[in-house]
C-alpha cells in the first residue's frame, strides 16, 4: 500500500495552469526521485502535499497521505501532519533556519509542539537526533546559533528538524543544490541511512539526474507541469523511451566540442570594436603568461576576542602561485570555503593580496590604483554564479551589457555603444530586440548569456567565471558550456573557471588546479587529474562527484 | 526553484492601477491634495484678510459668516488655517529637502568608503540624534533668533541624520551585490557606482522616509511655533494659533479645535500616503492584496 498517493492532480494559480494530471506515489521505505527543469512544477507538487500553496492556488484531483485526504484537510489537521508525519528539507540551508534561535531550540520546537513534551524531554530528543545527523553535542552544543555553522552543518540541522519525529514521509526539495560535491555526497548518505532506519518514504526533488539516479528506486520526470515518464529508475533511464528523458540524460552527460583557437575564424567584421581587438595578434608569439600569480597570500583579520585584541588571522589564500597562458582554459576546483573565490577576486584586482604579486600580461596589478588598472581591466572580465544577482534590476540591458565600455580610452558615442551591445548580444545568441528589456524579463539561462555578453564586449583576454553554471538546469547548463567553448575557439579568450563541479572542469578546461584550505595541492592536465587524482583533496572531490554513467551502472545491477 | 527577490521596474500604467486600488493611498493622497490646494488658494483668495484686526468681531462662534469662528483679534480662523497651511508646507518641504540633500550624500559616502569615514560620520549622527530634536531646535532658534527661516534650518538639521542613516543602511545592503562587483570590474569608481546603481535601488526607501519626515516636519513646525520660535506674527501658523487658543479654551474652544484638527488630519494623511507609496512600489505587496 502506498503512503502517498497523488492522482490526477491539477493546480491553477490565477488563470495559469501549473500542474496537469500529475500522478505520483511513494511507498514506505521507498525513495522516489522527482526530476525536471526549473518551472516544471516539482516544487509545486511538494507544496501541494504540504498544503503550503499560495492563497490563490486551486487544486483538483486527489492527494491521499496515509489514508487522509490532503486536499480536503483543514488547516488544523495539516498543522498536526506537517513536521510530525511529513517532514520537509529545503534547498537553501542559509535561510531555512531562524538566525536568532539556537539550533537546540529549533529542533526541540517541533517536538514540543507535536508531542506536548516538556522542555527537558524535548531537549533530550533534540540532542539525540542532532547526534544522529552527525552533530554530536560534544562538538556542536545545542546552544550554537546557525551562523556559527557551515552550510553543510546547517543542512544537517534542517534534516534533524524534519526527521526529529520520525516522519513517515520526508520531502527533500533540492536538498544539496547549494552545497559542494563532497558535502552533497555526505548529505545524500545521511538521507539514505535515515530512510533505511525508519522505513521512511522519501520524495527527492532535484534537477540533477545523477543525484536522483544514485538515490532513488523509482523516478518521475516532469516538464511544464506534466509527468513525462515514470517508472523504475534503471529501466526508465536505460530505456529512455520518452524523448524528453533522452534529452535530459544527454544534457546531463554533455561535453562541448572544443576546437583550438584560430584567430581568423573569430575575427569580427564590425568596425565598432576596432581598436579593442586589433592588437590581439601582436603578442601571441611571445611566451609571457597572460596571468602570473606569485606566492600570493590573503589574510583576513581574526575574530575580535576583546576590545583591542583579535584572534589569529585566517589564511584565506596561502602562498599560491599559478600561470595562465593566453587562450588557455584553466579550472580552479575545490570545496566551498577553500579560498578559490578570494583568489579570483585578487586576480581581477577587486581585492588586494596581503603578500605576493599578481602580474597581468607582464605588468603588476596588485597594489595599483583604479586609474592605472584601466588597461588591465579592459582585458579581463568576470561572469558570476548567480544570474539573478549579477544585474542591477533598475537598468536596461543595453546599459548593463555596455557597462565595461567605460574602460575604453575613447568613449564610444551612444550609437556605437548600442551597436556594440547588440553585437555582443548577438554573439551569445540573443537578439538586439533584447536591448531595451529589463533583467527580470529573462530566464536564468538567458541572464547568464547576458552576463557573458557583458564580459566579452571589450574583447578581453581573460574571463574569470565563478561557478558560472551551478545555478542552471542541466539542459541550459549544456548550452552555456557550449557557448563558453565556442567563444574560447573564436575569440581566443583564456578562462579561469572556478567550480566545485568536476563535470564542468572536464567539459571545457585544459588544466586543473585543485585548491584546498587556501593552498593549491595539485595541478596538471584536466584528464590526468580527474582520472588519477593524487592528493587527498582531489581524490575526495573525484569520488564525491555525481556521475550519471556510474550511477546508472550501479542501479542496473541493483534493479536488474 | 529560485525566487525572484529584486524589484523589477514597473511600468507606469501598472503602477497607476495599483495606486487606484490602494485605499489608504487614495485617502492620504486626496487629503494631502486638499491641504495643498487650500494653501495654494490662500495666495489668491481667503474669506477674510488675516492681517486686518476687527476687534468688534472678536471670539465669534462658528457661523455662516465665519465657518470656523474668529479669534481674540477678530480674525477669521478658517482664513488663518489656510494661510498657516502655506507656512507649514513650506517649512516641512524645505526641511526635508535640506535633510535629503545633505543626509543622503553623507550616508552614501559612509557606505561606499566604510572604515574610519563611516565610523566618524555615524558617530556624529548619533550625537545629533542624542539631543531631543525639539530641545535642540529651541537652542538653534534661541541663538539665531526666532523666525520661519531659522525654524526651517533647525528642523532641516535634524532631518540630516535620519536620511543619512536610511541611505547608509540601504546602500550597505546594495554594495555586496554581484552587479556592484561587475561594475567595479568594469572599472567604475565608487562615486559613479553610487550614482548609477546604488541610488536608483534605494530611491524607494528614501521616498517613503521623505513622506514620513514631511509629516514630522509639519508637527515640528507646529511645536516650534507653539513655543513662539517659529513663524512670527502677523504671519499665521498652526502651532501659534494653538498657543494663543490655550488661555481661551473655555471661552472659545473653536480657536484650538480647528487648527488642532488641521494638524492631526494633515499628518495622518501624509502617513497614509507614505504607507501607500511603500506598498505600491513594493512588488511583493501585490500578492497580498
Amino acid at each position: 500500500m502506498s503512503l502517498l498517493e497523488i492522482e490526477n492532480l491539477s493546480l491553477t494559480i490565477g488563470n495559469r495552469s501549473i500542474l496537469k494530471d500529475v500522478d505520483l506515489s511513494v511507498a514506505p521505505g521507498e525513495v522516489v526521485g522527482l526530476v525536471g527543469e526549473s518551472g516544471s512544477g516539482k516544487s509545486m507538487t511538494a507544496m501541494t502535499v504540504m498544503q503550503l500553496l499560495p492563497f490563490t492556488a486551486e487544486a483538483a484531483g486527489s492527494v491521499r497521505f496515509d489514508g487522509i485526504d490532503i486536499l480536503a484537510a483543514t488547516e488544523d489537521q495539516m498543522c498536526a501532519l506537517r513536521g510530525d508525519d511529513i517532514g520537509m528539507v529545503f534547498q537553501e540551508p542559509m535561510t531555512a533556519l531562524n538566525p536568532v534561535k539556537t539550533i537546540g531550540e529549533q529542533v526541540a520546537e517541533g517536538i514540543r509542539w507535536h508531542t506536548r513534551a516538556g522542555r527537558a524531554e524535548a531537549e533530550e530528543r533534540a540532542r539525540k537526533i542532532l547526534d544522529r545527523v552527525g552533530l554530536p553535542e560534544a562538538k556542536f552544543p545545542l546552544t550554537r546559533y546557525p551562523h556559527e555553522l557551515s552550510g553543510g552543518q546547517r543542512q544537517r540541522v534542517v534534516i534533524a528538524i524534519a526527521c526529529a519525529l520520525k516522519p513517515k514521509l520526508l520531502i527533500a526539495d533540492e536538498p544539496t543544490t547549494a552545497l559542494d560535491v563532497v558535502l552533497q555526497a555526505q548529505i545524500l548518505d545521511l538521507l539514505r541511512d535515515l530512510v533505511h532506519e525508519n522505513n521512511m518514504g522519501l520524495l527527492l526533488i532535484s534537477h540533477d539526474l545523477a543525484v536522483v539516479t544514485e538515490m532513488s528506486d523509482r523516478i518521475t520526470i516532469m516538464r511544464h507541469g506534466e509527468v513525462m515518464e515514470a517508472g523504475e529508475t534503471a529501466q526508465t533511464l536505460s530505456g529512455q523511451v520518452h524523448p524528453y528523458t533522452r534529452q535530459l540524460a544527454l544534457a546531463s552527460m554533455h561535453v562541448p566540442k572544443r576546437r583550438p583557437f584560430s584567430p581568423l575564424a573569430g575575427e569580427m567584421s564590425s568596425n565598432a570594436t576596432e581598436g579593442v581587438a586589433s592588437e590581439r595578434n601582436v603578442d601571441t608569439p611571445n611566451k609571457t603568461p597572460l596571468v602570473s600569480v606569485e606566492n600570493v597570500s590573503r589574510l583576513y583579520p581574526g575574530r575580535r576576542t576583546s576590545f583591542f585584541g583579535r584572534g589569529t588571522p585566517i589564511h584565506a589564500v596561502d602562498d599560491v602561485s599559478l600561470d595562465i597562458a593566453p587562450a588557455q582554459s584553466v579550472a580552479l576546483v575545490g570545496r566551498s570555503g577553500c579560498g578559490k573565490s578570494t583568489l579570483a577576486r585578487m586576480i581581477l584586482a577587486l581585492d588586494k593580496p596581503s603578500a605576493g604579486a599578481i602580474r597581468f600580461r607582464g605588468e603588476t596589478i596588485s597594489h595599483r590604483d583604479e586609474a592605472e588598472l584601466k588597461p588591465a581591466r579592459r582585458n579581463m572580465q568576470v561572469v558570476f554564479q548567480d544570474p539573478y544577482g549579477s544585474f542591477d534590476p533598475r537598468q536596461k540591458v543595453e546599459k548593463l551589457v555596455a557597462e565595461p565600455l567605460h574602460l575604453l580610452e575613447k568613449k564610444p558615442t551612444p550609437a556605437e555603444r548600442r551597436e556594440m551591445a547588440a553585437h555582443a548580444l548577438h554573439e551569445v545568441g540573443l537578439g538586439s530586440a533584447d536591448l531595451d528589456k529589463y533583467p527580470h524579463e529573462f530566464s536564468g539561462g538567458q541572464r547568464q548569456r547576458l552576463s557573458i555578453a557583458r564580459a566579452i564586449i571589450t574583447r578581453p583576454r581573460l574571463i574569470v567565471a565563478d561557478e558560472p553554471v551551478s545555478a542552471l538546469d542541466v539542459s541550459i547548463r549544456a548550452q552555456i558550456l557550449d557557448l563558453f567553448a565556442d567563444l574560447n575557439a573564436r575569440l581566443g579568450v583564456a578562462y579561469l573557471f572556478i567550480t566545485h563541479d568536476l563535470t564542468v572542469a572536464r567539459a571545457i578546461t585544459d588544466e586543473v588546479l585543485v585548491m584546498h584550505e587556501g593552498r593549491i595541492v595539485e595541478r596538471g592536465a584536466t584528464k590526468e587529474i580527474l582520472d588519477r587524482p593524487q592528493s587527498e583533496a582531489a581524490k575526495a572531490l573525484v569520488a564525491a562527484a555525481p556521475d550519471l554513467h556510474r550511477a546508472l551502472a550501479r542501479k542496473m545491477q541493483e534493479q536488474g | 526553484m529560485t525566487l525572484q527577490t529584486e524589484i523589477p521596474r514597473e511600468k507606469l500604467a501598472s503602477l497607476a492601477t495599483r495606486a487606484l486600488h490602494h485605499k489608504s493611498f487614495i485617502a492620504g493622497f486626496l487629503v494631502a491634495m486638499l491641504v495643498a490646494g487650500m494653501a495654494a488658494l490662500s495666495f489668491l483668495w481667503t474669506p477674510y484678510d488675516v492681517t486686518r484686526l476687527v476687534i468688534s468681531d472678536k471670539l465669534l462662534a462658528p457661523s455662516a459668516a465665519h465657518w470656523f469662528g474668529t479669534d481674540h483679534f477678530g480674525r477669521d480662523v478658517l482664513s488663518m488655517i489656510m494661510v498657516g497651511a502655506r507656512n507649514s508646507i513650506a517649512v516641512a518641504l524645505v526641511a526635508v529637502g535640506i535633510g535629503m540633500g545633505i543626509g543622503v550624500p553623507l550616508g552614501c559616502w559612509a557606505a561606499a568608503r566604510g572604515g574610519l569615514v563611516d565610523e566618524v560620520l555615524m558617530r556624529l549622527n548619533d550625537l545629533v540624534f542624542a539631543f531631543p530634536a525639539l530641545l535642540s531646535a529651541i537652542m538653534i532658534t534661541a541663538i539665531f533668533g526666532p523666525g520661519a527661516i531659522n525654524a526651517i534650518i533647525a528642523i532641516g538639521i535634524f532631518n540630516i541624520p535620519v536620511f543619512a542613516r536610511v541611505a547608509r543602511a540601504g546602500a550597505l545592503a546594495i554594495w555586496p551585490r554581484e552587479y556592484i562587483l561587475a561594475a567595479r570590474a568594469a572599472g567604475k569608481g565608487k562615486a559613479l557606482i553610487t550614482l548609477e546603481h546604488v541610488l536608483p535601488n534605494i530611491a524607494t526607501l528614501l521616498l517613503v522616509q521623505g513622506t514620513i519626515q514631511f509629516a514630522l516636519g509639519i508637527l515640528a513646525e507646529a511645536s516650534l511655533s507653539y513655543v513662539g520660535l517659529g513663524a512670527q506674527p502677523p504671519m499665521p501658523s498652526w502651532g501659534r494659533m494653538l498657543f494663543e487658543a490655550q488661555t481661551r479654551m473655555a471661552q472659545a474652544p473653536w480657536m484650538a479645535v480647528f487648527p488642532g484638527m488641521a494638524i492631526v488630519i494633515t499628518v495622518l494623511a501624509l502617513n497614509l500616503l507614505g504607507d501607500g507609496v511603500a506598498d505600491i512600489l513594493d512588488p511583493k505587496s501585490r500578492r497580498r492584496r
